[in-house]
């Protein structure tokens, strides 16, 4: 019996969205994820690591022991993360936080620039969190970082004013952040493309939550967004952007060290994250902030495999 | 799951006789979609168009029951392709294999460390569901041996893996009783395994070499009388599962019978950490049951989560218990953190607390597991539960201050809370994520 294989026919696709100084291109999905039956995925999903612009004082062990020797040393550090592997560096300007050091967007522009100089992959910059601080230093950076195609993050309906026009002027690409609610992310990518920033240089941050902790509202916004972008909504058709080391390496499961009942250390916390960014991976997700090295081989393997044509 | 008219005309003999009271066919098909007329008034109805009325009233996905007891679990009946178009209705069962060419110490200790992967969450349980015993030597004794040996060991129920009838039968008759689930039938032995699953009433597994032999395979056993059925389409490469399973619930949720019932997939492979990441992958993608080999609950304890996470109903959030939940050993002077018990609120304050690495209190109000905000709106995160959970759970004589914290979102309830508790009231941060920052300004500094 020959059975008539159901395939959807799609009228749209996500964005493509081009950064860095080698052109990288992502997103530009015409189908839902890893069915290469009845679409296409132009782009291999982008990987990346991050980079503190200052130590990180509250990283578990096995974080630190992969950095050992350059986390005080954002360019060092970055180089590092090129080497492991990584499509691009993320670099996040901790420093900047009133809680840290509070750094001047003059300084922290400094630090991003070195870091953009020193590699030849695409940067992705975020700033440290706080909205109106973030509106302050972000600006600062693009225009430091002028022509260089970075993707700026994350900007948030009370902040992506004055980032948008900076992004815009300097030709960058942005993350818009929406908390795990699809509607607020359609209702901010609107804003942004209303100040003139065309959408294919808009990347969707949903606030994703790790496994075990919401992983399935992240789950669901993706896909939703996903089938959104491939029946033609143009504001859902965003590269999605997923935070996953942010959200793993301060679940109990990748850093407690003696739970009897859940097995040693080193491949749950592995598989904390790798699960975390395999499950975004299946339902609509684009690009991958990690932070462990091996994390990002073993998502890359998966991604391999799971980019083998089955088409019938 | 009716069947619309169109479907129903393609089945009916198309004579226009209006001997069955309507005036053509497709006003009879029509009368039928709407569930205004019966088949049986038609005289000339083929045995095709009953199986349509079949389809019409059964579920796109057969319902099958695995073993007996307490352990026993269902599987099937599922609507859907996402989850967030209703919901997924019964968790994957994760099978962990033993092979018959272990010996009885070396089967006895791997099922040993299969009964203890029960992992807790959200105050619930999570386990995995079948043992897989694989008849890799070869030799029927050897094979029901095994499964003896495992019966005994065990209160799973079983998955027996063997293609040949004869082994099959032996270790039926020891295990037959508690209705494993019997792998597997295929081209070249699917009567004999049809008869013996019949015998037993276990739930037999067709698989194929792809979807069209599967499609074949599962008419001829449900020719013969079978619906007891679990699906293999024989892919093994990740790609090629995650296509054949999307395929499979697809054509069952437009009524192709032939797929219409659960499947099993295989993450087997000798890299634990490969085989924990195929199994989660199939775990979201439909997969009715998942086999693993390794038994190291560092492998197994990713996946028994994600499967908690997606099969969760996403119009039923996860509520957690409403108690004094105590962080990195709180003493007297530690901060009372106030929230709601929807898990994820708990778990973002939860964890953004222990990240600030100052050991605090956090008292969750039974809100019905919703959020805060959400909870406010609805009335039911107000000053008078919030006073009524401080009190009743006490947890202001576990400190020697009079403060407690209380969500950003709602601010507002600060005064009459404030009043109805007799404490002090700080307002917190909105989000969750301020509350390292907040402790370091507004606690450890005062």
């Amino acid at each position: 019996m020959a059975v008539t294989i159901a395939k959807e026919r799609w009228t749209s696709k996500v964005a493509e969205m081009v950064i860095g100084p080698n052109d990288l291109k992502l997103g530009g999905e015409s189908t839902l994820s890893f069915l290469h039956f009845e679409g296409a995925m132009p782009n291999r999903p982008v990987t990346s690591l991050e980079v503190f612009d200052m130590e990180p004082e509250d990283w578990p062990d096995m974080l630190k022991e992969a950095y050992a020797g350059v986390m005080n040393d954002p360019v060092a550090w970055a180089k590092k993360v090129v080497e492991y592997g990584a499509d691009a560096v993320t670099l996040r300007l901790m420093s900047a936080h009133p809680d840290w050091k509070n750094a001047s967007a003059d300084e922290v522009a400094k630090t991003a620039k070195a870091v953009a100089d020193a590699i030849n992959v695409p940067l992705i910059v975020l700033g440290c969190g706080v909205e109106e601080k973030d509106g302050e230093i972000l600006p600062v950076v693009a225009e430091a970082l002028a022509g260089k195609k970075v993707l700026i993050g994350c900007v948030t309906a009370n902040n992506y004013k004055s980032i948008t026009a900076a992004c815009n002027g300097y030709g960058h690409n942005i993350i818009a952040s929406s908390p795990l609610d699809i509607n607020l992310c359609k209702q901010l990518n609107i804003l942004i493309n209303e100040m003139g920033l065309p959408l294919d240089r808009v990347g969707f941050d949903p606030s994703v939550a790790g496994l075990g902790y919401g992983i399935e509202y992240a789950y669901s916004i993706m896909e939703r967004a996903r089938v959104g972008a491939l029946t033609g909504d143009k504001t859902l058709a965003t590269p999605v952007v997923c935070f996953v080391g942010e959200n793993t390496w301060k679940a109990k499961e990748s850093i407690a060290p003696d739970v009897v009942e859940w097995g040693p250390l080193h491949d749950r916390a592995i598989l904390w994250e790798v699960t975390t960014a395999i499950t975004f991976a299946n339902a609509g997700g684009t690009v991958f902030i990690m932070r462990h090295p091996e994390s990002l081989k073993r998502f890359n393997a998966f991604i391999d495999e799971a980019y083998k044509s089955n088409a019938y | 799951m009716g069947l619309t008219g169109l479907e129903i005309f393609k089945q009916l003999p198309k004579t226009n006789c209006k001997e069955c009271g309507q005036p053509t066919c497709l006003a009879f098909a029509m009368q039928l979609a709407a569930g205004k007329a019966g088949l049986d008034a038609c005289p000339y109805v083929s045995a095709a168009a009953r199986e349509a009325l079949d389809s019409a009233s059964a579920p796109p996905v057969a319902l099958v029951k695995i073993g007996v007891g307490e352990k026993a679990f269902e599987l099937g009946n599922e609507t859907v392709l996402f989850r967030h178009d209703k919901r997924f209705e019964h968790p994957t069962g994760i099978a962990i294999q033993v092979s018959d060419k272990m010996s009885a110490d070396e089967v006895k200790a791997k099922v040993a460390k299969i009964n203890k992967l029960v992992f807790d969450r959200v105050g619930q349980t999570h386990e995995v569901n079948l043992v897989a015993v694989v008849n890799d030597s070869g030799d029927a004794a050897k094979f029901a041996d095994t499964a003896k040996l495992v019966q005994e060991n065990t209160a799973y129920p079983l998955l027996l893996i063997s293609s040949n009838a004869g082994a099959m039968e032996k270790a039926l008759d020891v295990a037959g009783a508690n209705k494993p689930v019997v792998y597997a039938a295929d081209a070249s032995n699917y009567e004999a395994m049809v008869a013996l699953a019949k015998k037993f009433e276990a739930p037999l597994v067709v698989k194929g070499d792809n979807l069209d032999s599967l499609a074949d395979l599962v008419a001829k056993v449900t020719a013969l009388g079978y619906k007891n059925l679990i699906l293999d389409s024989g892919a093994r490469e990740l790609a090629k599962v995650i296509a054949d399973q999307t395929q499979i619930r697809r054509q069952a949720l437009k009524l192709f019978r032939p797929f219409g019932y659960p499947t099993i997939a295989f993450a087997n492979n000798a890299d634990p950490i490969v085989e924990s990441l195929n199994a989660s992958t199939f775990v979201a993608k439909y997969a009715g049951i998942v086999v693993m080999t390794t038994a190291e609950p560092e492998y197994i304890l990713s996946v028994i989560t994600l499967r908690l996470n997606v099969y969760t109903d996403p119009q039923k959030p996860i509520a957690v218990e409403s108690k004094i939940y105590e962080l990195l050993n709180p003493g007297p002077d530690a901060p009372v953190l106030i929230t709601t018990n929807f898990s994820l609120s708990y778990f973002c304050v939860a964890g953004d607390t222990e990240a600030s690495r100052v050991p605090s209190y956090v008292v969750t109000v039974d809100t019905d597991g919703i959020s805060v905000l959400t909870a406010w709106a609805a009335g039911k995160f107000t000053p008078e539960s919030i006073a009524d959970t401080v009190k009743k759970l006490g947890v202001m004589e576990k400190v020697n201050h009079n403060k407690i914290i209380i969500p950003g979102g709602v601010a507002v309830l600060s005064g009459k809370t404030a009043e109805l508790t007799g404490c002090e009231v700080i307002v917190g941060p909105r989000e969750s994520a301020g509350i390292p920052s907040f402790f370091k300004q507004r606690w450890l500094n005062q």
